[in-house]
């Protein structure tokens, strides 16, 4: 369903990869390896549509990202690096914010921020950084129906619990039929269709 | 989409509300500015009342400037800005929301404190409805297109310096149409000419700001 073709990506005049080619099938669950500064995380944003290639297309059944915007949006959901939740709100209403914005009902919101173990009535800023990142990732127990998920490396900063927690679930998404990109430099336990080496 | 663009703006003044200090600080800014003036140029009331309508305006412009530098640059630093980027709704939604929430934190307090302010110049009582009005129109254009220089400028390094470069010639129609209109309605000329030109200005900022915030949003993000 999402197919990219030919992709190059050139960051401050330094070329990080060219003609990069992937196509991505529902079930699939592809791990984008390759050491720090090998141009994962500008993989994940050229393929969410936040950055523009130098060359190449990404196309979502059938069409280019570009030309179907939120349309595209609404099928995927992205987790960067910056967990992208407001110190100053608690989990619960960060998690309630981003699923209004991102077109989700937010019916379970209580009991997904349960299943993550963050206390759902605390301002973000009276958390620790794991706990903080647990709250940002809360947001993948309500996404099952969003068919692509791109996970900017989504176990880094959990323990081991936590980690299960979002292996379990990304195996529950591409189990159902949704797809999954996601990158780290850690072997992980989740085993992965197929695996993209970048190299510096 | 509106339901997207309400929830933008119930989070973005609950941040105000949870954030007191930030709002406090425009609002001080707005009082003390304006409130140097009469002891700097003297007491004489004639004076006073001629320089009201400018200085007000003038410090209410700053102040709404104050913030803007803040506007995307939270949202850009957590990441929740390149959530609104892949949302559901379009991004131009999102901007004319961000502004909105902009002007109801920084943009009405000034409007609703100006005539306790105008008290200070001996300004005409029936002067106040025509400053009040003014600001109304005025200052939402203030928001609008300063988000569009804070959008520019995000990420920048002295982005503060560079947005009010940006910003500042932008706001001199606003301030002298808005300034204008109550000192045309002090000369007994009635100011409904500035006052239509405004609200000429506010509709065109809300009909082409958003995308143009959009726009330099997408840019600024990559």
């Amino acid at each position: 369903m999402l197919e990219a073709r030919d992709l190059e990506c050139r960051r401050g005049g330094r070329p990080l990869f060219g003609g990069l080619s992937l196509t991505l099938n529902p079930g699939e669950l592809l791990r984008v390896a390759g050491a720090n500064g090998s141009g994962k995380t500008s993989l994940l944003r050229i393929l969410c549509g936040l950055l523009t290639p130098e060359a190449g297309e990404v196309r979502w059944k059938g069409t280019a990202i570009r030309a179907l915007r939120e349309e595209y949006a609404r099928e995927l959901v992205y987790l960067g690096h910056a967990p992208a939740v407001k110190d100053d709100l608690t989990a619960a209403e960060n998690l309630k914010y981003a699923c209004v914005f991102a077109g989700l009902s937010s019916t379970e919101i209580g009991s997904s921020i349960e299943r993550f173990g963050v206390p759902a009535d605390v301002p973000i800023k009276k958390l620790s950084q794991g706990q903080k990142r647990r709250a940002a990732l809360a947001r993948l127990a309500l996404s099952q129906q969003v068919p692509l998920w791109l996970l900017d490396e989504p176990f880094a900063a959990l323990d081991a619990a936590a980690a299960g927690l979002v292996e379990e679930l990304v195996r529950a998404h591409a189990g159902a039929g949704g797809a999954v990109i996601f990158t780290t430099h850690q072997d992980t336990r989740v085993a992965a269709t197929r695996v993209i080496e970048l190299h510096a | 989409m509106l339901e997207i663009a309400r929830a933008l703006v119930c989070r973005d003044l609950r941040l105000a509300l949870r954030r007191r200090a930030d709002v406090a600080t425009a609002l001080l800014f707005f009082v003390i500015v304006a409130s140097l003036f009469p002891l700097g140029v003297g007491a004489e009331p004639n004076l006073l009342r001629a320089v009201a309508p400018g200085v007000i305006w003038v410090a209410a412009l700053l102040a709404s400037m104050l913030s803007l530098a803040r506007l995307f640059a939270d949202d850009h630093a957590d990441g929740t800005l390149e959530q609104m980027l892949l949302g559901a709704a379009p991004l131009g939604v999102v901007a004319a929301a961000k502004a909105a929430a902009h002007w109801l934190v920084c943009g009405l307090p000034l409007v609703l404190l100006a005539p306790l302010l105008a008290l200070q110049y001996d300004l005409p009582g029936a002067l106040y409805g025509t400053l009040v009005l003014s600001l109304l129109l005025g200052t939402p254009v203030l928001s609008l297109v300063g988000a569009i220089g804070a959008a520019l400028t995000l990420g920048l390094r002295g982005g503060g310096v560079l947005l009010s470069l940006l910003v500042l010639p932008l706001y001199v129609p606003v301030l002298v149409l808005g300034a204008g209109a109550v000192e045309m309605a002090s000369a007994g000329l009635g100011g409904q000419g500035q006052l239509l030109l405004l609200g000429a200005m506010l509709v065109l900022a809300a009909a082409a700001a958003p995308w143009a915030i959009a726009a330099a949003l997408r840019i600024s993000s990559e």
